[in-house]
């Protein structure tokens, strides 16, 4: 399933990656913020952050059994920190419908587009 | 896909020639019609194939082929190590040795019936299925490491399963090879809890009824008559293989330009087989190959509780198990001699053909048994493999129906509760705790899983042995 955020800066459109990546699972509207996990990545490149990124979210998602909903992104350089705000999972609440495995490189892009703004996507496999 | 792309040699094999910086040509199963269907991400995924180094023979499309990762879902391809052949994260996928394991019941339809429901509920509650399940079984660091070493035999040294069930699973329960010291401690961790639950996605578990047999001496000999009821277990190697291919896929896409290798796809990341990172990665699969084969082992042995509490007479032996993400090394006759290459299949089933070495003693006259999963509203099929098919694609066949709708077009299209009104109308009860999860499942975001059966049939890849349709569906 492909996800794709925009932004007006590439950490937007890195946060709305992410929110698209919850979407794959759930109602993203469904989440409270109640508890927040901190992230840091490092690529060579930011096609490469970004599948870090997600990927670093996929298994805080599989090992802590949570769903985030809100995403606080900071990229200097290759350097990515971030705060997701979500909760732990409530099969009754949140409904997943799948689990997702993991971000591939297939239709990876993070570039700037015309009219001023970032996108950032990939295929997640699921 | 457009057909003026291809060379037609048969109704059912189609190539394509090999240009550009293909080091071998590409070749496609599939009858005119299936080949219409596929998205041209299928031609481009198998021409992309054919450039990587050491590859042997041809880039191969079963005829369920549809847009992957690198390699098209349903790719086949073979790589020597002698000739600086490669080993690739991405021609195995996130979901390492996920398979289908069907089970004989003894029962007949009309057993079911009557306590339908009961048996649906006991096998939902049985059964860990969808997100952030988890299993009963929490292993320690230890037990990981000896899991993945030994498989399904370690899971019925553990009281999962039987020994009589080992023979009848691919490596008989146990791949050789694997070196859980591969397996980083963040994979071992996101499979701590996993242990013996089905998954989400197309994952299920499903009491189907023979409606149809074919080649009937085949079928005879099989044990398989219509009316007859089956259990099919669909799942794959859960966190640990996830872990395990975004970990690699990584380690590969860095390190290639090291290596010498130019990637046409990142997610074509690979090694040569020779090199560290490509032992390495072998390794850590083959671990992982283990972990699904336990996994399916201890599902079994819950479904069995489930069976025994309302039939406590039977036992349900294994007939088959079989992986479609995996990479082996065997021996092949290639040009006219043996030789040792490692076979990727991506979406495809391995389907060695009658007097095949790695084929139990009893199973030896038919052929390997092949399990083709379907949706949870249509069929799915046991094949065998043949001696032609040997020779065709390493003995390898389709694994399922293909989708051909993406999950996002089918939540538009159908709700997950009107889903499985539809189906209990039809008599096919679904448990699922995910109303959406469903409709991302429906029967009609497939492809039509009998003209890839039939195609793989005609291509001489397998041959049909059975048709079964689903009575219950638990679904992730």
């Amino acid at each position: 399933m492909g996800i794709r955020g925009f932004g007006i800066t590439k950490p937007q459109a890195f946060e709305q990656a992410a929110l698209a990546l919850t979407a794959v699972m759930t109602d993203p509207q469904q989440v409270d913020p109640q508890m927040e996990r901190h992230f840091t990545c490092d690529a060579p490149d930011d096609e490469l952050l970004l599948v870090d990124w997600l990927n670093a979210l996929i298994y805080e998602m599989a090992c802590g059994h949570m769903v985030f909903g809100r995403f606080d992104v900071t990229i200097t350089d290759h350097h990515l920190k971030a705060i997701a705000h979500g909760e732990p999972v409530d099969r009754k609440k949140h409904e997943p419908a799948v689990e997702i495995k993991g971000a591939t490189y297939t239709e990876l892009s993070v570039r700037q587009i015309e009219g001023n703004g970032w996108v950032a996507q990939c295929v997640v496999d699921v | 896909m457009d057909l003026n792309l291809l060379s037609r040699v048969s109704a059912y094999e189609w190539h394509i020639p090999q240009k550009g910086k293909m080091r071998v040509p590409g070749i496609i199963y599939a009858d005119e019609s299936l080949i219409r269907d596929m998205d041209l991400k299928v031609y481009e995924q198998v021409v992309n194939v054919a450039t990587l180094p050491g590859i042997v023979q041809a880039s191969f499309a079963m005829p369920d082929a549809h847009w992957g990762y690198g390699f098209p879902i349903g790719g086949v391809a073979a790589f020597d190590p002698q000739q600086d052949g490669v080993v690739s994260a991405g021609g195995v996928g996130f979901d390492i040795s996920c398979g289908v394991r069907a089970l004989y019941t003894g029962l007949r339809a009309d057993d079911i019936t009557p306590v339908k429901e009961k048996l649906a509920d006991l096998l939902f509650a049985q059964v860990p299925a969808g997100v952030g399940s988890t299993g009963r079984l929490h292993l320690k660091p230890k037990e990981m490491d000896d899991m993945l070493a030994g498989g399904a035999q370690w899971a019925v040294q553990r009281g999962y399963g039987t020994v009589k069930d080992l023979p009848h699973i691919e490596e008989h329960g146990c791949m050789t090879g694997a070196k859980p010291a591969y397996v980083s401690d963040q994979a071992k961790k996101r499979q701590q809890d996993e242990m013996g639950t089905l998954g989400s996605g197309n994952h299920y578990l499903e009491i189907q009824e023979v409606v149809e047999t074919y080649h009937d001496p085949l079928s005879e000999k099989l044990g398989i008559h219509s009316g007859d009821i089956l259990v099919s277990i669909h799942c794959g190697s859960r966190g640990l293989g996830h872990q395990i291919g975004t970990e690699y896929l990584k380690k590969m896409v860095v390190a290639a330009s090291q290596y010498g290798i130019t990637l046409p796809d990142r997610e074509l990341a690979c090694a040569p087989i020779d090199s560290p990172l490509g032992q390495e990665y072998l390794g850590a699969m083959r671990a992982a190959i283990n972990c699904a084969l336990a996994n399916r082992e201890i599902v079994t042995h819950l479904v069995r509780q489930a069976f025994s509490e309302i039939f406590p007479q039977t036992s349900l032996p294994l007939l088959y198990d079989v992986s479609h993400n995996t990479c082996k090394m065997e021996e092949h006759q290639i040009g006219g001699r043996s030789r040792r290459v490692f076979v990727h299949r991506k979406g495809a089933t391995r389907a060695f053909g009658p007097g095949h070495a790695a084929i139990p003693a009893d199973l030896q006259a038919f052929g390997q048994p092949v399990l083709i999963g379907g949706t949870m509203g249509t069929a799915s099929y046991l094949l065998v493999g043949t001696k032609e098919g040997m020779g065709l694609a390493y003995g390898s066949a389709c694994h399922g129906a293909g989708r051909s709708m993406s999950r996002h077009q089918a939540t538009r299209q159908w709700k997950g509760q009107r889903v499985i009104q539809e189906l209990g109308a039809r008599g096919i009860l679904i448990r699922s705790p995910s109303a959406r999860g469903v409709a991302e499942e429906a029967p009609g975001a497939y492809k039509d899983v009998t003209a890839v059966v039939d195609a793989a049939e005609q291509a001489h890849l397998a041959r049909k042995v059975a048709k079964m349709r689903p009575l219950i569906c638990i679904k992730g």
